[in-house]
């Protein structure tokens, strides 16, 4: 059976980077589109780096920021300064 | 040279200003200090072992908030200015939220208190910095959620009075219950009720899809409290997942307690979200998925990869979870009936769907709709049409644990009723499925306690004896504005009058007797 882990962010201005810096590293991740919402599934494991985003944003940026904008996960989490990891084992 | 400003790594920031700030006890005993941590048999031998995922920090807490409330009272603020409920798709839709708000955001209360109160029985400061945080966060979701809701309430009825009616109201003895159940059990069934069943497994499908359906019906308001209760919910679930482990890591003799917890709130659950899968197929005019689409993503899809993972600890998925994957295909058009035939006695209109919302129905649900409810669907159009709109006077009979009148019906018969019954010290109670009845042989001792809305009223407990002086007296519905049928109702006057259509003849589109 297939074990997919999800993250959904609000669709907003944020979330256009994140869902471009989750894109790059997570090539086969499926990113679906619903009304404000965003909802991006992976089979077994998503991340979202740091060093992405902030090549995306030109800034510095916390991995604590997605809290802002994140609306739903499925996974189990690992979150450190430079990751953030949703995964089943 | 001194290194300036240098940053902790959130690792251990998060071992400084969690776990450092806990102590030893040394003049009492722990078990005097946290004596609600043993009674329920859950053996815990090392609390360190506690993860938050997050890793989040008080600081760090307050500064998002901050910004998560800023950001969504600016929206609150640009609604109410440029009057947002005119720009709704439909005003049957603001029949969801008065649901909501009645049903829903009192559980968002009875959260705040339940976390406030567990955080005190941990002996682990992690679990007990976790609840502290969960119950500030629940605490701004009922307010928020109130505030948000506050500006259709002085445009439309039926929200004047939500706090009052959840603890009267008979269809909201179900959520009320189902969170008075858990506040009542021990701790850690607490958090495998509230973090683990309920926040994990099945809030997506309260939030995700229908606050989606919210923004596609062009309320602003509404989809930002909701997604941003939602932001703080991914912390809520992530706790909810670390608690399960953690409990069954801890010890072998865990496991059977928990999974016999998981059984019971799946269920509960699950029959609670009967509401939510009204909501999703018959109050939002514009729909984003059915509620059988969404069950199927949040709870088959993503429900079977999570106990996929729990397996290495002996769980197993929820005992009866065959028949609520059944049940995706009836539960909304079986709830929609009983409140349209009780809409006498609700704080929200009801009415039957348009034709082409009936054809949406019939695509979506190709197996059951045209079968079992389109026909019946119909013939109350065309009653109501000639004049005779049906609404059911016999109060209905309500099982005693989850309180939902016994309306489902059987896996293998949809046209037979799920019904059992068991002779408990002399007494007969009533159930509406296995699961229910279940959960009532597990503790009869908690169940024979409920306060059952339908007996109470034939008890005489609840102001008057007639539905119509419990309806206004007692729940406080105001008869004529709120209740009844939507058609001709003083919310839908008002919309066609805001959206510049006659209202037609006043005189005879009151005719909303209920017999």
């Amino acid at each position: 059976m297939s074990q997919l882990v999800f993250i959904a962010f609000q669709d907003n201005d944020n979330a256009r980077y994140l869902v471009d810096a989750i894109a790059e590293d997570n090539p086969e991740a499926e990113i679906q589109h619903q009304p404000a919402m965003i909802r991006i599934q992976a089979e077994k494991r998503l991340v979202i780096n740091r060093e992405t985003m902030e090549e995306k944003l030109g800034r510095d940026w916390d991995v604590q920021e997605m809290l802002i904008d994140v609306i739903s996960i499925g996974g189990n989490v690992d979150e450190d300064d430079d990751h953030f990891i949703l995964q089943w084992n | 040279m001194p290194v300036k400003n240098k940053k902790l790594n959130l690792k251990d920031k998060y071992q400084y200003l969690t776990r450092d700030m806990a102590w030893e006890p040394t003049y009492q005993k722990k078990e005097d200090i946290f004596p609600n941590e043993s009674f329920e048999g859950i053996k815990i031998t090392d609390w360190s072992q506690w993860e938050d995922p997050f890793r989040l920090t008080m600081d760090a807490y307050w500064k998002y908030q901050a910004e998560k409330e800023k950001k969504l009272y600016a929206i609150f603020d640009a609604f109410a200015q440029n009057n947002g409920h005119q720009n709704i798709s439909d005003a049957r839709y603001v029949n969801a939220l008065k649901l909501f708000l009645s049903g829903v955001s009192p559980l968002e209360h009875a959260a705040f208190q339940g976390y406030a109160r567990v955080g005190r029985d941990f002996s682990g400061a992690g679990a007990r910095v976790a609840c502290q945080m969960q119950a500030i966060d629940e605490l701004r979701h009922s307010q928020t959620q109130q505030h948000a809701m506050s500006h259709y309430n002085k445009h439309f009825n039926g929200l004047h009075d939500a706090a009052h009616m959840h603890d009267r109201v008979w269809f909201l003895s179900v959520p009320k219950s189902f969170f008075d159940d858990a506040r009542s059990a021990g701790p850690f069934e607490f958090l495998t009720a509230i973090s683990f069943s309920f926040e994990y497994v099945l809030t997506n499908l309260l939030f995700v899809p229908f606050m989606s359906g919210a923004a596609y019906n062009g309320d602003m308001a509404t989809v930002t409290f909701g997604f941003s209760a939602q932001s703080d919910e991914a912390r809520h679930m992530t706790l909810g997942l670390e608690v399960i482990k953690f409990i069954l890591e801890q010890h072998e003799d865990n496991v059977p307690i928990v999974q016999r917890w998981i059984d019971k709130w799946f269920w509960r659950g699950f029959r609670m979200l009967s509401l939510v899968g009204m909501m999703m197929d018959y109050m939002l005019p514009n729909r984003v998925m059915s509620w059988a689409e969404a069950w199927e993503v949040y709870y088959e899809q993503n429900g079977g990869a999570l106990f996929k993972d729990l397996e290495r600890y002996g769980i197993r998925p929820p005992k009866y979870q065959d028949i609520a994957n059944d049940a995706k295909h009836h539960i909304s058009h079986q709830a929609w009936s009983t409140f349209y035939q009780y809409g006498h006695a609700t704080n929200f209109h009801t009415w039957m769907p348009e034709k082409d919302e009936l054809d949406w129905l019939s695509e979506k649900y190709p197996e059951t709709f045209d079968k079992y409810y389109r026909p019946r669907f119909e013939y109350w159009a065309r009653e109501h049409a000639e004049g005779r709109r049906f609404y059911n006077n016999t109060l209905p009979q309500l099982c005693q644990v989850c309180q939902i009148p016994t309306i489902f019906t059987e896996k293998d018969d949809p046209t037979v009723l799920s019904h059992r019954q068991i002779v408990h010290e002399g007494e007969r109670y009533h159930f509406c499925s296995d699961g229910c009845c279940d959960i009532f042989k597990n503790e009869p001792e908690k169940y024979v306690q409920a306060w059952l809305p339908v007996h109470q009223i034939y008890q005489g407990n609840c102001e008057g004896g007639d539905v119509e002086t419990v309806v206004s007296k007692y729940y406080h519905i105001n008869i004529g504005q709120d209740n009844f049928e939507y058609i001709g109702s003083p919310d839908h006057k008002r919309w066609l009058s805001i959206k510049g259509k006659q209202t037609g003849d006043k005189e005879s589109s009151s005719s909303q007797d209920a017999a």
